[in-house]
């Protein structure tokens, strides 16, 4: 219940039934409250998808296990892939763009608040869309059942001979719905940030969030709309009798890899860069000085968005293309490590001099930065092609991206959690069990994913339901499974304190962390419109100018 | 405080930011553009590669008549537009009807087309490669055709009903950008299909 | 072998030299199976498999550097930075950036990059561009759901799952060049110890080579995501001296053994459902959908190494394949026991 009421004394306001309350949710158009609601979504389906890990690591806990039948542990990879990417990680980086873009640039909302609203929706439909075909008509081999031809659906798998019934038209279909809500926040984004800045606010002294989040939404446009095409394509063959990936008929199954993994690969530049949006914003905060090289930080995004679209096929290094192919996508998947390590390097020289402050969220962002390294890391072994032709399709990959999407960008959303939900609610989240959260979750990742590369490199391939004793993997999946247990209890923990603290939490006051975005400049939460009167600014960081008159940033930019 | 630099900036004498109907319109079309890019990248990869059924060369004819049309739409919606900047109302609605008779001339072309590929050379979506990436891509071109002369026509009839003057040209600018996206479309799959994949 | 030659032509500089002598270290004692693992990418036992490794280990030590440099100036950020009681309420010097160290920082891991690409180049094409030699046994694989098909197109074999080559000597080489299709779906043929992994794609032609440099069994799995009995498409190669080569070959070119005392159970296979998808050779048993059973009892395992090849385990998957590998394509005969029996005696005569 949000609200700054001014009241006339002795007026009797009445409590909002329920109902309206409802109603007001579901038809909002502000930006503030699609975000939450993006964020609520998310972490619904956040614990859906954990519940499908959980579900792979006790079959996968020893050799030879049978808790689930093989059709079902096809069915968890899928759905666990398709569930986190596309209904959690998604959604939320879209849910925290929503909230702070406007608020940061000065705006009352987004350029477009219905087309927001519609696009959340329209994301929202496609993963209950995902979930329906989980109690869609059962038939031959569980075919009305959810998807189980892996995320990236290969052709020719996913043709009907050899999909049959309608388990993979749901992973097609939920994808192609949520994906017109991806284009249209996207574009949301990009007109917000290029029309509707405060005065004052150039290109140059927008905050890093802001760049960031436009540089996503330009390769929103650019990625989703292949796998838009792919998915059309792949409904033309298995309905209108196409022929774009039957091989009888000369298709190519390669084709939709290419299709898949210029999508595929941009994808995950299209998730890392909003977590670096955060790393951004917090670590300056805590360390107490300006992000170190904010020109260079917007030209490296900008950079490892243009390269980014140039490395797909390094996802397709065994599929046989020739020597020059494999090397052009060598170099290109080594030569995207670069902008990216100027990045850690800038956020190291921010906190370098610093004066760094250990709250949960900066807990947080240090873990990120230590993981993302290491990912970043694992990466260029693999860029390495002849070196990913033992690594690919292996459990070394799997290490690789979770150590990406949950060493990094999980931790880096936990961190934006800790940073801005007192903003949201205003509350602030106990630091207690923030720190609870951290150790216990910091620990069950390592013991899972760090470990996790062992058996890929001793020759455990990915996607297998079981696994024959003897060949060295069964100790280190025990560990493995024992670390996603630990970081369920850690995910538990959080949400414990997402609720508790809302009732409890101190009061947040509209800027907590003495920090210098405009965001911090209004109540938490915000009202309705955001700012009482729209702001003028004259450098990066508003807020600081106006606490050090003496010394303005405005002064040096 | 008064007395130090001036924490409180000014507001710029200007602060002009693009017109955010503009901007949108324009990331549509890079999305559009996109997933148009794949559909003739498969178009090109394909061509030659059928193992059987009728080839480009045996059944396509170049619809010259029916490309004049729909690029011609172009210029009649573009001077639409700027009829409707200077508040010539009538000029407005006529060249904008005339546009969406000139685009709903180049779908009839295309009907016309399909009808004779289909019943007298037997070609269809699952007949060989060929079928399916002309039928997809060309298709994918027609439904962008349709969806922007639904706009046009409901524009069409709020002008009719005297709702579109000189205040709304920004916005009817925004729907000509999307037609002229689709011509332009037009331009790059006429020369794929009829030119460099016969 | 040429291509051993130009990966040790990687050797330049003190950094290398001392790669070098690790290797040959590793090299003679991983002349014995690795103890970790069957499948260890690091127990390389022929060509392809050591020039990757030897890569992967020259990559892991720069990354490793990297690592330990950029760990070591996180940690020291954290503690020589950290924010302390006395500090409340001042603010650190505000510096906003350094076009010097931005330089330096883009540079080196630009001169890193390049380094890198040229030693991952040369691997490429080393492995890639191998010329095949007249020598080179050719194999002929193609990737079924969810078994493996074998053929030796100059030798007049057909087998299945498991693939017996002779052991390459350095001076006189012998090679085995695999041809990779498939008959459905995606695959991928990773034995870890003797090369990496290339797919079997349907309509799209793949080649592989290796040379094992020592005889022994090595074991591997299908890669790439198949269908439901994906994780139980299991490689089994047999790297034979020569002799026990030729030996083998030979026993595979036989037709089937013919045995009057398994009469019966050659009449049921042949008269139920069976030959519309095996081939025994010399019979009318001929058909391509399922595994050749010509020379079964030659073999390990049987259902793609998912089951030993004993006759109890035999007579479970002619009972009810998916009692062993639910999912597979073979469906359950329904035979009768006595049936079953008897097409099991002949199973057993087919060695």
């Amino acid at each position: 219940m949000s609200s700054n009421a001014i009241t006339n004394p002795g007026v009797q306001i009445d409590e909002k039934p329920r109902v309206d309350i409802l109603h007001e949710w579901v038809t909002t158009v502000d930006h503030k409250r699609l975000g939450v609601l993006y964020m609520f979504s998310s972490l619904m389906f956040l614990v859906l998808g954990g519940v499908e890990a959980l579900i792979i690591r006790i079959q996968l806990m020893h050799s030879l296990n049978t808790f689930v039948s093989p059709q079902v542990f096809n069915r968890m990879f899928t759905m666990h892939g398709t569930t986190m990417i596309f209904f959690v990680a998604m959604p939320v980086l879209f849910g925290f763009a929503n909230y702070l873009v406007p608020l940061m640039i000065g705006a009352r909302d987004m350029a477009f608040p219905r087309l927001n609203a519609f696009s959340f929706w329209l994301t929202t439909l496609g993963g209950l869309l995902l979930y329906f075909s989980l109690v869609g008509a059962n038939g031959l081999y569980g075919a009305g059942n959810a998807p189980d031809v892996g995320w990236w659906a290969y052709a020719p798998l996913t043709a009907r001979a050899f999909s049959p019934g309608h388990s993979t038209d749901y992973w097609t279909l939920s994808l192609l719905v949520s994906g017109f809500g991806s284009i249209g926040t996207a574009i949301n984004i990009i007109a917000t940030v290029l029309c509707m800045r405060c005065p004052g606010m150039k290109l140059s002294r927008m905050p890093l969030l802001a760049w960031l989040n436009l540089v996503m939404a330009g390769m929103v446009l650019l990625a989703i709309s292949p796998l838009t095409a792919s998915q059309i394509m792949l409904l033309i063959d298995r309905y209108l009798g196409g022929h774009f990936f039957d091989a009888q008929a000369g298709g190519s199954a390669v084709l939709w890899m290419h299709f898949f993994w210029i999508f595929g690969h941009p994808e995950v530049y299209v998730l890392v860069i909003p977590a670096f949006a955060f790393l951004s914003e917090i670590i300056p905060v805590f360390s107490r000085k300006p992000i170190f090289g904010y020109p260079v930080m917007v030209a490296a995004t900008v950079s490892i968005a243009f390269i980014s679209m140039s490395v797909w096929a390094h996802h397709m290094f065994t599929v046989g293309m020739n020597s020059y192919a494999n090397s052009f996508f060598a170099i290109t998947t080594m030569a995207v490590g670069v902008p990216t390590g100027i990045k850690i390097f800038n956020w190291l020289g921010t906190m370098w001099g610093g004066r760094i402050q250990f709250k949960v969220a900066m807990l947080f962002c240090i873990g990120f930065l230590f993981q993302f390294l290491i990912a970043g890391l694992t990466g260029i072994m693999q860029a390495a092609a002849p070196f990913d032709w033992q690594l690919s399709l292996s459990y070394f990959v799997v290490a690789h991206f979770h150590y990406v999407i949950v060493g990094g960008i999980l931790f880096a959303i936990f961190g934006a959690f800790y940073y801005w939900y007192p903003k949201m609610s205003g509350r602030m989240l106990s630091e207690t069990l923030g720190k609870w959260h951290f150790w216990l979750f910091l620990i069950g990742f390592h013991l899972t994913f760090t470990v996790m590369h062992i058996p890929g490199l001793l020759g455990m391939p990915r996607r297998i339901y079981t696994y024959e004793p003897g060949r060295g993997w069964d100790t280190l999946n025990l560990i493995i499974t024992i670390g996603a247990f630990v970081q369920a209890i850690a995910i538990l923990v959080f949400l414990a304190n997402l609720v508790i603290s809302y009732f409890k939490g101190a009061m947040a006051g509209s800027d907590p962390w003495d920090a210098w975005t405009l965001e911090w400049s209004t109540s938490s939460p915000p009202p309705a419109y955001n700012f009482a009167s729209i702001p003028v600014v004259a450098s990066r960081r508003p807020l600081w100018d106006l606490k050090h008159p003496e010394d303005p940033d405005s002064r040096y930019e | 405080m008064s007395a130090m630099a001036n924490p409180f900036p000014e507001t710029p004498p200007t602060w002009n930011l693009p017109y955010r109907g503009k901007v949108a319109m324009a990331g549509l079309i890079v999305a559009e553009s996109a997933i148009f890019t794949i559909f003739v990248v498969a178009y090109l990869f394909y061509v030659g590669k059928s193992l059987s059924g009728p080839t480009p060369r045996e059944v396509l004819e170049t619809p010259i008549f029916y490309t004049i049309c729909l690029l011609s739409s172009s210029l009649t919606v573009h001077l639409a537009t700027k009829s409707l900047a200077r508040d010539k109302v009538g000029a407005f609605i006529g060249l904008w009807l005339l546009t969406i008779v000139l685009g709903g001339t180049f779908l009839y072309g295309t009907g016309q087309e399909w009808h004779r590929l289909i019943y007298e050379h037997g070609l269809t979506i699952s007949t060989n490669l060929f079928g399916t990436t002309y039928y997809s891509l060309v298709g994918l071109h027609g439904f962008h055709v349709t969806a922007g002369l639904v706009m046009l026509s409901l524009v069409a009839i709020f002008a009719l009903a005297g709702r579109v003057r000189m205040q709304e040209s920004r916005r009817v600018e925004v729907l000509a950008m999307y037609w002229h996206f689709v011509d332009a479309v037009w331009v790059v799959v006429f020369t794929v299909v009829y030119v460099l994949g016969r | 072998m040429q291509a051993l030659r130009s990966t040790n032509s990687l050797a330049r500089g003190p950094l290398s030299v001392l790669l070098s002598v690790i290797w040959q270290v590793r090299a003679a004692v991983g002349a014995t199976p690795s103890a970790l693992s069957p499948t260890n990418i690091f127990a390389p036992a022929s060509t392809p498999a050591k020039s990757i490794a030897h890569l992967s280990i020259f990559v892991l030590v720069i990354t490793g550097i990297i690592f330990v440099v950029v760990f070591t100036l996180l940690v020291y950020s954290i503690i020589k930075f950290r924010g302390r009681a006395v500090d409340a309420g001042r603010e650190p010097a505000q510096v906003y950036g350094s076009t010097q160290i931005e330089l330096a920082w883009t540079i080196i891991p630009i001169l890193i990059v390049v380094v890198l690409f040229l030693a991952t180049a040369r691997v490429i094409h080393a492995i890639q561009d191998a010329p095949q030699p007249p020598s080179a046994i050719e194999v002929t694989a193609i990737g079924h759901q969810y078994w493996w098909e074998f053929r030796y197109p100059k030798l007049g074999v057909v087998t299945a799952n498991e693939l017996h080559i002779p052991v390459s000597d350095p001076a006189n080489p012998t090679p085995t060049f695999l041809n990779l299709f498939s008959a459905d779906t995606d695959h991928s043929f990773w034995v870890p110890e003797l090369a990496g992994k290339t797919d079997l794609i349907p309509n799209h032609p793949n080649r592989m080579w290796m040379d094992p440099r020592r005889t022994g069994i090595f074991l591997g799995q299908c890669a790439q995501y198949c269908g439901v009995q994906h994780a139980k498409m299991l490689l089994r190669i047999s790297v034979d001296s020569p002799e026990d080569f030729a030996a083998w070959v030979h026993g595979q070119q036989q037709p089937a053994v013919q045995d009057e005392s398994v009469e019966t159970g050659r009449r049921v296979f042949e008269s139920t459902a069976c030959i519309n998808c095996h081939a025994v050779a010399g019979t009318n048993a001929n058909g391509r959908f399922g595994p050749d059973l010509t020379h079964l009892m030659s073999r390990a395992t049987i259902a793609a190494g998912a089951a030993p090849n004993t006759p109890e385990k035999l007579r479970l998957w002619i009972q009810d394949p998916n009692k062993i590998k639910p999912g597979s394509l073979m469906p359950a005969m329904q035979l009768s026991d006595a049936d079953l029996d008897a097409v099991l005696s002949y199973m057993e005569t087919l060695r």
